[in-house]
């Protein structure tokens, strides 16, 4: 074991080709010991790739790494964390069939042949007194809510006694108070020198209000690099962007029509069998956007499931434009139906097919791209998805790469790309921006307003309160399966919103 | 059968239980080993389709062995040791960019049963030493009953394995990673653990089980080395894992289960009851489907599947 105290590393002119594309060009980075990292950039701008680098997860083609002040050969992921070295990976890497005790345990380097769980348990349960937050040890990782499964991820680090932790955008599945909470105990663990923390995120005001120093990455090249205090956030996006032009989203029109999207009565279960959504009744108006508020494991994830025709509902019916509606794909192409689900890559992309495939799954069998019912036009599937790769800037070498290959933000533009591609009349949106960087998130914004204003009804359920109060016209607060309070956007109060999604 | 119409003419109806339980024991104890090994390999996320060629291979491998060393549990290691080497070779080419298991565990079923049939020519006719039993029945002087406690080594040894293995996924560190590459191959990578190695580890215990599964065919029942030797045992056992949620003691008791359906029919027909033969005889599979049909739901997904299986990742 290391010793104790915080540590300090440099990458020094990393560079990592996949094939013949550049995903990191000649990269240096230098985190100081005891200090709070932060790294910037666009999707697909190579921060992962360069972490993953630091991490003996990929073999750099050139460079080096020096830890502490001697240059080490990381070859593979144990490698770092024998030196100190811990990461909490983009896509959660904790075993969801196991419970938080034994992912834990699991994650331990000398994990004794034969593991005497009561032992293990009161050493947890000490580990965890000490901890500012709680996880439960005997629950399966699976059962618990994005929130929870992160703070999991950093216990377990800090449970492994890490010297420097990368985290790869630990709070984009966090509400801004949990975030909050999570990053004042890091920068407080880091204040004292017991550790150094390297994160990468999307969002400035954590930046600002947590990091000493910002590494920002362009295209995989380094692109700005210096200390928070002399930095502002427009600094920082001009350098994330370079000449880009964000998107300006357009004027809201008022539009509001008749109800579209009804939803009587529902309630639906949840992958154990418990009820998730109870009498859960709404309605969306044409050219108007509802948002739901509320603290990720409510019941969001099961409605939105229900309306995309991946969940039965158990109770109650759900009515569009005023005929019955039961999520078949002959209603959904109706009605105009589009839906942008949670996790994208696993809930709405075939990873292994290309982009353009999956460009071209509500359409495929339909004219122009098959003829028939039965031949598919391949041709024709390219057009179409070169057309959407450019409108929507997706970063991918060619419309054949697999979609699991791109960047987690890429897979979120594909997934919209295909969704918004066509007329929208009813549009359900569950955290699309997700992960998204601050030019994808204009956009992407910008898109589910305009198909608003062209009269489109839209649900968004969204974790993330501040893009809530941005783009709805009317907020609904979730809380343990039903809705609890209902206000106009123009007069919500953030305080009343709060208490309603804190259950009291 | 000569043994079963006995029990008919001297314990009447009561014939069908004892024989149900005789059977139960005997025919399920190839479905035991072959499950159990299956169970661990696809907890660490892969399947091995090729486990009824391992288990030809093994039968004649065993049968082999026997015959020529005149120990039979020389056999049995060696059954054990060729199926290892069938599930390395499943493994290395599983490991391979681009493989599918399934694929590839189809190919090795193929060419196990075509290797075992094409060595194992000239080991029909001799007669190889077989595995002992325990009689468990010694206090009875009721012949069928104390020929239905003659229980086979290689059973016990699968009773005492199920529950072990059970512990040992739950309690030690080999369980613990080789659930975590089945689970998410990703988190195994992120711990630092190689899935290929792990994986190659598994399939070669698999391996190791379905091929003692083979030996107990061919040196204790039936007990003898001939191409008709296994009615598909490998295949039925892989899905009985399956239907056993991928729990080892579930496979246990599915195992007894399809071994006591599967001994219904003759059960039956020892006491004379011959017509509908053939729809007894179809118990084992009737008694699937509708375990199946009982047990799944729509409504919730395949628990207990690793969600690394090829058939079950998204
Ligand atoms: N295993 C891989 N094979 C091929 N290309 C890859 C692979 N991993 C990443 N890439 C490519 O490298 C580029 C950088 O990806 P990376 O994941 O580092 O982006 P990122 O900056 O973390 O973006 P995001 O904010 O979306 O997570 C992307 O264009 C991606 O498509
Ligand atoms: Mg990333």
């Amino acid at each position: 074991m290391p010793v104790a105290g915080a540590l300090g590393i440099e990458a020094v002119a990393m560079t990592k080709r996949f094939g013949d594309f550049v995903a990191l060009d000649d990269v240096s980075l230098k985190v100081a010991a005891g200090s709070f990292h932060a790294l910037l950039g666009e999707n697909g701008a190579g921060k992962s790739t360069l972490v993953k680098c630091i991490m003996g997860y990929y073999r750099p083609d050139q460079g080096a790494v020096i830890v502490g002040d001697r240059e080490r050969s990381i070859d593979n992921p144990r490698a770092a964390h024998a030196l100190g070295l811990g990461m909490v990976y983009q896509h959660f890497t904790l075993v969801p069939a196991m419970t938080v005790a034994e992912n834990l345990v699991l994650a331990r380097a000398e994990l004794p042949a034969i593991v005497d769980w009561r032992r293990e348990s009161e050493a947890l349960e000490g580990f965890l007194a000490r901890m500012p937050f709680r996880v439960p040890l005997d629950v399966k990782v699976s059962a618990l809510s994005a929130g929870e499964r992160q703070k999991c991820e950093i216990l377990k680090q800090l449970y492994l006694e890490r010297r420097l932790l990368i985290l790869d955008e630990p709070t984009s599945v966090l509400t801004p108070p949990e975030a909050d909470e999570m990053l004042g105990l890091l920068r407080g663990l880091s204040d004292r020198g017991e550790i150094t923390v390297l994160m990468i995120t999307h969002k400035f005001r954590e930046v600002m209000a947590f990091a000493d120093e910002v590494t920002i990455l362009r295209r995989g090249r380094l692109a700005a690099q210096g200390k928070v205090a002399d930095l502002t956030p427009d600094d920082m996006a001009r350098s994330m962007i370079g000449a880009e032009e964000l998107t300006a989203a357009p004027a809201r029109l008022d539009r509001r029509g008749e109800a579209r999207l009804e939803i009587r009565h529902l309630a639906a279960l949840d992958d154990g069998g418990q009820p998730a959504v109870r009498d859960l009744s709404l309605s969306v108006h044409a050219g108007e956007i509802v948002g739901v508020a509320g603290v990720s494991g409510n019941g969001q994830r099961e409605l939105v499931e229900v309306l995309a025709g991946q969940r039965e509902a158990s109770a109650g019916e759900i009515r569009i434009g005023g005929e019955a509606y039961h999520a078949t794909r002959d209603e959904m192409r109706r009605h105009k139906f589009s839906c942008l689900p949670e996790e994208p890559l696993r809930n709405a992309c075939v990873g292994r097919m290309s982009v353009a495939e999956n460009l071209a799954f509500r359409e495929f069998d339909r004219p122009p791209f098959a003829f028939g019912g039965v031949w598919l036009r391949k041709s024709r599937f390219r057009e179409e998805a070169e057309g959407k790769i450019r409108r929507y800037r997706i970063k991918t070498r060619s419309p054949e790469t697999p979609v699991g290959m791109l960047s987690g933000g890429n897979v979120q533009r594909t997934v919209l790309a295909r969704e918004l591609g066509e007329r929208v009349e009813v549009m359900i949106s569950a955290n699309p921006c997700f992960g998204l960087d601050f030019s994808a998130v204009a956009q992407i914004h910008a898109e589910i307003i305009a198909a608003r204003n062209r009269g489109a009804a839209v649900l968004l359920v969204s974790g993330d309160l501040d893009e809530i109060l941005e783009i709805a016209d009317r907020i609904v607060v979730m809380f343990n399966g039903r809705l609890v309070h209902e206000t106009p956007a123009g007069r919500a109060d953030l305080v009343e919103i709060g208490r309603h999604m804190a259950g009291h | 059968m000569a043994v079963a119409a006995a029990a008919g003419t001297a314990l009447g109806w009561w014939g069908v239980p004892l024989g149900v339980v005789a059977g139960a024991v005997r025919v399920s104890t190839p479905f035991l080993f072959v499950s159990l090994g299956e169970c661990l390999t696809e907890r660490s996320g892969r399947i091995n389709l090729g486990l009824e060629g391992t288990l030809v291979m093994g039968a004649m491998t065993g049968y082999g062995v026997s015959y020529l060393t005149g120990s039979p549990w020389l056999g049995v290691l060696a059954a054990g040791l060729v199926g290892a080497v069938f599930g390395a070779t499943h493994a290395a080419f599983c490991s391979l960019p681009r493989v599918n298991d399934i694929a590839i565990g189809i190919a090795l079923m193929l060419f196990g049963i075509g290797l075992a049939f094409y060595i194992g020519k000239p080991l029909i006719e001799p007669q190889a030493a077989m595995l002992p039993s325990i009689n468990l029945g010694w206090w009875s002087s009721v012949p069928p009953l104390r020929d239905a406690l003659r229980v086979n080594v290689l059973f016990l040894i699968g009773v005492v394995l199920a529950p072990a293995l059970v512990w040992g996924l739950k309690n030690t560190r080999w369980g613990l990673i080789l659930r975590t590459a089945g689970e998410s191959a990703d988190a195994a990578l992120a711990l630092g653990y190689s899935v290929n190695l792990i994986r190659l580890g598994a399939t070669m215990a698999g391996g190791f089980l379905a091929g003692i599964g083979g030996s107990f065919l061919s040196l204790y029942y039936p007990g003898s080395w001939n191409e008709r030797l296994s009615s598909g045992q490998g295949i039925t056992a892989v899905a009985l894992v399956i239907f056993a949620r991928w729990d080892p003691m579930l496979c246990f008791w599915a195992s007894i289960l399809f071994g006591g359906a599967g001994a219904f029919g003759p059960a039956l027909q020892s006491v004379g009851v011959t017509e509908g033969y053939y729809l007894f005889n179809a118990a084992p599979y009737i008694l699937t489907l509708l375990i199946m049909i009982i047990t799944c739901s729509p409504r919730r997904t395949l628990t207990g599947a690793p969600a690394e299986l090829s058939i079950t990742r998204s």
